[in-house]
């Protein structure tokens, strides 16, 4: 048999029939459904008299619009919404995770948390992030409302076999280097849309070293350099994460999966479409300077020359980022004030990224007039954190302590950047007005956000020990 | 959905790369339970500057949106090709597009239609020069044509397939229900509905 890729394989274990023209119908084995982009496709299903195939199958949670400052929603656009979502999960027997819940959060957040994400699944959900988990091996892609309505009636999808693409991280990743900016140096390395079309496997040294919380965050950002999917294989890193939570199979069922997991790697002599290669062995903390996940540089570098960049899109692009940033080229990251730091999101919302900015926090301040939000990923997050006592060193820096939700990474809910404030966030766009109508936004790990709401400018955790030597 | 078989129409020039979709329609604007009335929230942004294009009565009635590589990257929303199509557009005409944001224009007849950067080039300073200039691009026979000018493009085929004979997707899957039902019972038992931890 010829040597096959992950992606290639839960492809083949999931082609349903051949829809013609050049698509394959394709069973998804979890669907995962959110407030912001379902209401739609619930109407669609309605109006047409069908109903959800595989409700099973299905888990749905309030996460883009909730506030986060208070478990009450008075906003009445979000109450609709919302109320929309009950409703028709109630109508269709779908579990949902509500605000307040002890299991509610960001949907891309509780889902590997719960345990429901496994290798080789397919998993889809109407947010672009859905990517997170390939982390578990799973092929997981973002699809629209009318998609959306599609797994609802029939749990499958028509798609056309996607390329393949490896990520091959090699060296050894320096301390203080984070998946995060591993991740921003490859995609300001290959560009915001040079994986379109593919799937991503990330492979080597670097990658297994990951914790899974850091393998989220790797497989998250895969939509920012344009792929479908991010994939890494399953390993014992996996399966003990997986052995842990709390709906993962037990039992014989376990044994079964376990046997089944540990063959769904690639292949030895599968063939990638495409293979990038990267050292991180000389990596240092990672910013972006611009409007978009590629336009990043080391926080020791200084804001780039449009004129440096190789192509006349790339140089009218940065143009028109640095206008909208308001900085100016030479200028270096560390010296770029920051108004708001912004902790959280499906990138860098869970309990090691909430570790990694109280380690650096710990007995610190935030700067003078620096605001800081830390939103835990979910409601279990933020448990775990308070047992660990986290959320004290958090608000005895100064920062507001929150529920969870998608939050600031957004601006489609209370927290949003005001006016053209400048926020280092650990999100995953800085796309313009994201955060907020003209919010400025710059993508950072959770460590170097700390670092930075303590001096209140772009700064990693080693310019704290060194006042003076910057 | 009726058959698309061809349009025809002015065009506007959108001479910018990387065109997310928060930029198309920011996230505020997205928050609405119906399927129309997004376009107000259209390059809401963009659109407070008076000389931006959509803002110029000569591109007053276009259909057709020239913009240049990797238009629509971003998020999945799909109140981005609800926004354009409710403003009026029919076609955007780029060099490459976000993935999510492609599938998702298709499924509602926005045509999006991929041609290599002189191509693009060449549209768009042609309705930059001449805003009256007609655009057509053909589904069936896979071209677009300007004045005397031709370009082929290429389309995923089965949303063409789709789009040619104004196909109801989930009916047309609903007929292979026999083969569905096949394959969920050989789903493996760990994975079963009900038994996937879902409950
Ligand atoms: S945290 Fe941000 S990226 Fe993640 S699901 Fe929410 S809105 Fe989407």
């Amino acid at each position: 048999m010829t040597p096959r890729t992950m992606a290639q394989k839960v492809w083949d274990a999931h082609v349903v029939t051949t829809a013609g023209d050049g698509a394959d119908l394709i069973y998804i084995d979890l669907h995962l459904v959110h407030e912001a982009s379902s209401s739609q496709a619930f109407d669609g299903l309605r109006t047409a008299g069908r109903r959800v195939r595989a409700p099973g199958l299905t888990l749905a949670v309030e996460d883009h619009n909730v506030p986060t400052h208070t478990l009450r929603i008075t906003d009445p656009i979000s109450v609709e919404q919302l109320e929309t979502l009950r409703r028709n999960c109630a109508e269709h027997g779908i579990e949902l995770f509500r605000h307040g819940d002890r299991a509610q959060g960001v949907v891309h957040v509780i889902a590997p948390e719960l345990g429901v994400v496994h290798p080789g699944m397919t998993v889809v959900c109407g947010d672009s992030h859905t990517s997170t988990h390939g982390a578990f091996g799973a092929l997981a892609f973002g699809i629209g409302t009318t998609d959306l309505e599609h797994v609802l009636a029939t749990q499958t999808l028509a798609l056309r076999r996607p390329r393949t693409m490896a990520v091959e991280f090699t060296g050894r990743a320096p301390a203080g280097v984070t998946a995060k900016d591993m991740m921003l140096a490859l995609l300001a390395e290959v560009g915001a849309n040079d994986a379109a079309g593919h799937v991503i496997e990330y492979r080597g040294d670097p990658v297994r070293e990951l914790s899974m919380e850091a393998r989220m965050t790797m497989c998250n950002l895969s939509v920012e350099a344009g792929a479908r999917a991010g994939m890494i294989a399953p390993d014992d890193t996996t399966f003990a994460y997986l052995e842990r939570a709390e709906r993962a199979p037990t039992g014989t069922a376990w044994e079964d999966a376990l046997a089944h997991w540990r063959a769904h790697t690639t292949d030895e002599g599968a063939v990638f479409d495409r293979t990038v290669r990267l050292d991180v062995s000389g990596l240092t903390p990672f910013v972006t300077w611009g409007t978009n996940p590629g336009q990043a540089v080391p926080l020791s570098e200084v804001v780039p020359e449009p004129d440096s960049f190789s192509s006349e899109p790339e140089r009218d692009s940065a143009r028109r980022a640095l206008r909208y940033m308001d900085l100016r080229p030479g200028t270096p990251m560390r010296d770029i004030p920051i108004d708001m730091v912004f902790l959280g999101s499906c990138t860098n919302g869970r309990v090691e990224d909430l570790r990694a900015a109280a380690d650096v926090l710990r007995g610190r301040k935030l700067a003078p007039g620096t605001e800081m939000l830390v939103v835990p990923g979910s409601m279990a997050v933020r448990a775990q954190a308070e047992a660990e006592g986290l959320h004290e060193v958090f608000t005895a820096a100064g920062a507001s302590w929150r529920f969870s939700g998608c939050s600031m990474c957004l601006g489609m809910n209370a927290d949003r950047v005001r006016g053209e404030r400048r926020c280092a966030s650990t999100s995953n766009r800085n796309y313009e007005g994201r955060q907020g109508p003209r919010a400025r936004t710059h993508l950072v790990s959770p460590a170097t956000a700390a670092a930075t709401a303590v001096l209140g400018r772009l700064a990693a955790p080693a310019d704290l020990e060194e006042p003076c030597s910057r | 959905m009726l058959p698309l078989t061809e349009h025809t129409g002015t065009a506007v020039p959108l001479a910018r790369s990387d065109v997310d979709t928060d930029q198309i329609i920011p996230s505020d604007y997205c928050r609405r339970l119906t399927k129309t009335g997004f376009a107000p929230g259209l390059f809401a942004q963009w659109r407070q500057d008076e000389d931006f294009v959509l803002n110029q009565s000569r591109y007053a009635g276009a259909t057709v949106l020239v913009a240049e590589r990797n238009f629509g990257t971003g998020s999945s929303r799909e109140p981005a090709v609800w926004a354009l199509r409710d403003w009026g557009f029919a076609v955007v005409v780029a060099e490459g597009f976000g993935d999510i944001f492609e599938r998702n224009a298709l499924k509602n007849g926005l045509l999006t239609v991929r041609l290599p950067t002189a191509a693009v080039t060449e549209v768009r300073s042609a309705v930059e020069a001449d805003p009256a200039l007609l655009v057509t691009v053909d589904l069936v026979g896979l071209e677009v044509r300007l004045g005397e000018r031709r370009w082929s493009f290429d389309v995923d085929g089965h949303a063409r397939w789709l789009l040619l004979n104004g196909l109801d997707e989930i009916d047309l899957t609903l007929s292979h229900e026999d083969a569905i039902a096949a394959y969920e019972r050989g789903r493996p038992h760990w994975l079963a509905p009900g038994t996937a931890g879902v409950r």
